[in-house]
């Protein structure tokens, strides 16, 4: 009988303090996040040096609380698994210090794993993966298609060359006066409205599976200023639902036709933007029509956790692939394969 | 009592192990060497040499800061995980009263600076390893305060030479400054310290930044302008 392997799991990489304990790289144990996002509202944004002092305050609480629910101490784990990037790198270095300390206390392995790999790996927490598999990975840091031929492989196929979905949410939310995070208000006045604003689609040139929002995120800025400068009132709920109808269309194409290109069994979507209703919708219709099963994590999974880093880690883990107390924090890091 | 001291708050790593009122292994260096990569290495290797298993150790001592704000954080946050994990006493110094302890026996005001940037350091006024004002300021206030002191002065920390003209200017014969032996934070002199201070549970110890970050201090400005 194979033994059940255990991975703590630690994710500081922004703006949420996270551990979490997983069992065999699917099953979750315990999962806590503390989030600081009340702390940053008043800025409009994560400040890094404020998200950095946070995750010092928190960090052992919340560790301590993912051994605590899961009714384990460190002996009964196998390994460490940390962020090692992408990310605010002051962020970052809590919790790889946090996790080295306690892997060397405790003569556990070190696993750093990159937080994109964490995001895909949140599917293996709700059914099996199988590959080949796509994956959709949008969030406030990145928007990217990821090819995976088996586990712990990935082909990066497509990214952003601007702005990630995410971000350009945050930025259309400002112009629309609507609270940080802005991305769950568009997302609701969109789906109330009835109608929207005709907004261009960035397809790029023909075959690429890049993106970009930037100009998408200007002829926002631009109908806004226009409206204001003629003295017209704008319909927030229009700009929103064009704005959204113009994002989901372009992220919905471009995972289709790679879907359809590279044969998969499974496309998956990833990332705090994953958790966007109307962009689930839209994933959920076409891949049922093209019977391709399509799965997305339930929201508290989407967003930003440590079950999904003890996940990756997990599969890293099993590779045979540990990192040493030399580990750094790597805000660019890129997305290797392990296998 | 077998106790682990850590200092990353500025450039220099600091790491020692002191078994009751033996320095078993001491290592300090200022070198420019990230301490996300070189700190837990250091902890690792001289605890391998002083033959000493993480579960022996009783105590943690850790410089708070003030500092780089990334350094201090790095050295607070291994610290205060170890002592939890290991289920042991944390004591919290500032990294300021540790470079000041490299002259404890200096018979007169001991004045640890640390650069700031913008003509402000974040400095430290002891004497006989009493703490007179630790504080951020411009280095001008720095040398008012201290000049009215009226007492020979020692400045403290590798960052001395940075302002050393200044600082002799306004001091003149008053003034001396601690050599190259003695400008690096010792964790031996950190662990010492910490030996005379109370512990602080591991889950609630923080690094003291004697600073609010820019952000907050550009909303908190913001406010006023907003009251008035």
């Amino acid at each position: 009988m194979i033994k059940d392997q255990y991975i703590l799991g630690i994710e500081t990489s922004c703006d949420e303090t996270a551990a979490s304990i997983v069992k065999n790289g699917h099953e979750i144990i315990s999962n806590v996040v503390a989030s600081q996002i009340e702390s940053h509202k008043r800025f409009g944004g994560v400040v890094p040096e404020i998200a950095s002092r946070h995750h010092v305050e928190q960090i052992t609480i919340v560790i301590e609380e993912a051994l605590k629910q899961a009714n384990m101490i460190p002996k009964d784990l196998d390994a460490v698994a940390v962020t090692e990037g992408p990310g605010l790198v002051g962020a970052l270095l809590i919790g790889i210090n946090a996790a080295k300390a306690f892997a060397f206390a405790n003569s556990l392995p070190l696993v750093g794993v990159h937080h994109i790999a964490g995001h895909i790996y949140a599917n293996a927490l709700v059914q099996p993966m199988e590959f080949p598999l796509l994956a959709l990975v949008v969030s406030g840091g990145h928007t990217e298609l990821v090819l995976m031929k088996a586990d712990g492989q990935f082909e990066l196929i497509g990214e952003t060359r601007d702005d990630a979905a995410g971000e350009a949410y945050d930025k259309v939310a400002r112009v629309l006066n609507l609270p940080y995070p802005g991305g769950p208000h568009i997302d609701r006045l969109a789906n109330e409205s009835d109608g929207a604003v005709p907004f261009p689609r960035a397809w790029l040139e023909e075959g690429s599976y890049d993106f970009s929002f930037s100009g998408l995120k200007s002829a926002v800025i631009n109908y806004q200023h226009n409206a204001e400068q003629r003295g017209e009132e704008i319909n927030p709920n229009h700009l929103a639902a064009g704005f959204q109808e113009s994002v989901i269309e372009v992220l919905t194409a471009k995972t289709l036709r790679a879907a359809r290109e590279f044969n998969v069994k499974q496309v998956i979507a990833a990332g705090g933007v994953a958790a966007n209703k109307g962009l689930r919708k839209s994933l959920e219709e076409t891949f049922e029509k093209e019977n391709i099963p399509f799965y997305v994590p339930t929201i508290s999974l989407c967003t930003d956790n440590a079950a999904m880093i003890a996940a990756a880690g997990n599969s890293k883990f099993s590779a045979g692939k540990t990192s040493d107390m030399s580990m750094n924090g790597r805000p660019g890091m890129e997305l290797n394969s392990w296998n | 009592m077998i106790w682990l001291g850590i200092d990353t708050s500025h450039t220099p790593l600091a790491v020692a192990v002191v078994k009751d009122d033996q320095v078993l292994a001491e290592f300090k260096s200022s070198l420019k060497i990230t301490h996300s990569i070189g700190a837990m290495p250091t902890i690792e290797a001289l605890l391998k040499k002083a033959d000493i298993k993480p579960s022996d150790i009783d105590a943690i001592a850790v410089a708070k800061g003030p500092g780089s704000y990334t350094g201090v954080r790095i050295g607070v946050t291994i610290g205060k995980t170890l002592a939890w994990t290991l289920n042991v006493p944390i004591v919290s110094v500032s990294s300021l009263q540790v470079l000041a302890g490299n002259a404890a026996y200096f018979p007169g005001i001991v004045c640890a600076i640390m650069d700031a940037r913008r003509g402000n350091v974040f400095a430290g006024i002891y004497t006989n390893g009493e703490v007179v004002k630790e504080a951020h300021m411009s280095l001008l206030e720095l040398l008012k305060t201290v000049e009215e002191m009226g007492q020979p002065v020692l400045f403290v920390g590798m960052d001395v030479n940075i302002h050393w003209e200044q600082i002799k200017e306004v001091l003149g014969d008053k003034v001396e400054r601690a050599n190259a032996a003695f400008s690096l934070p010792s964790a031996a002199v950190l662990i010492e310290l910490a030996k005379k201070q109370q512990p602080t549970e591991a889950h609630t110890t923080v690094p003291e930044y004697l600073r609010i970050t820019e952000a907050e201090a550009n909303w908190m400005k913001e406010q006023k302008k907003n009251d008035n």
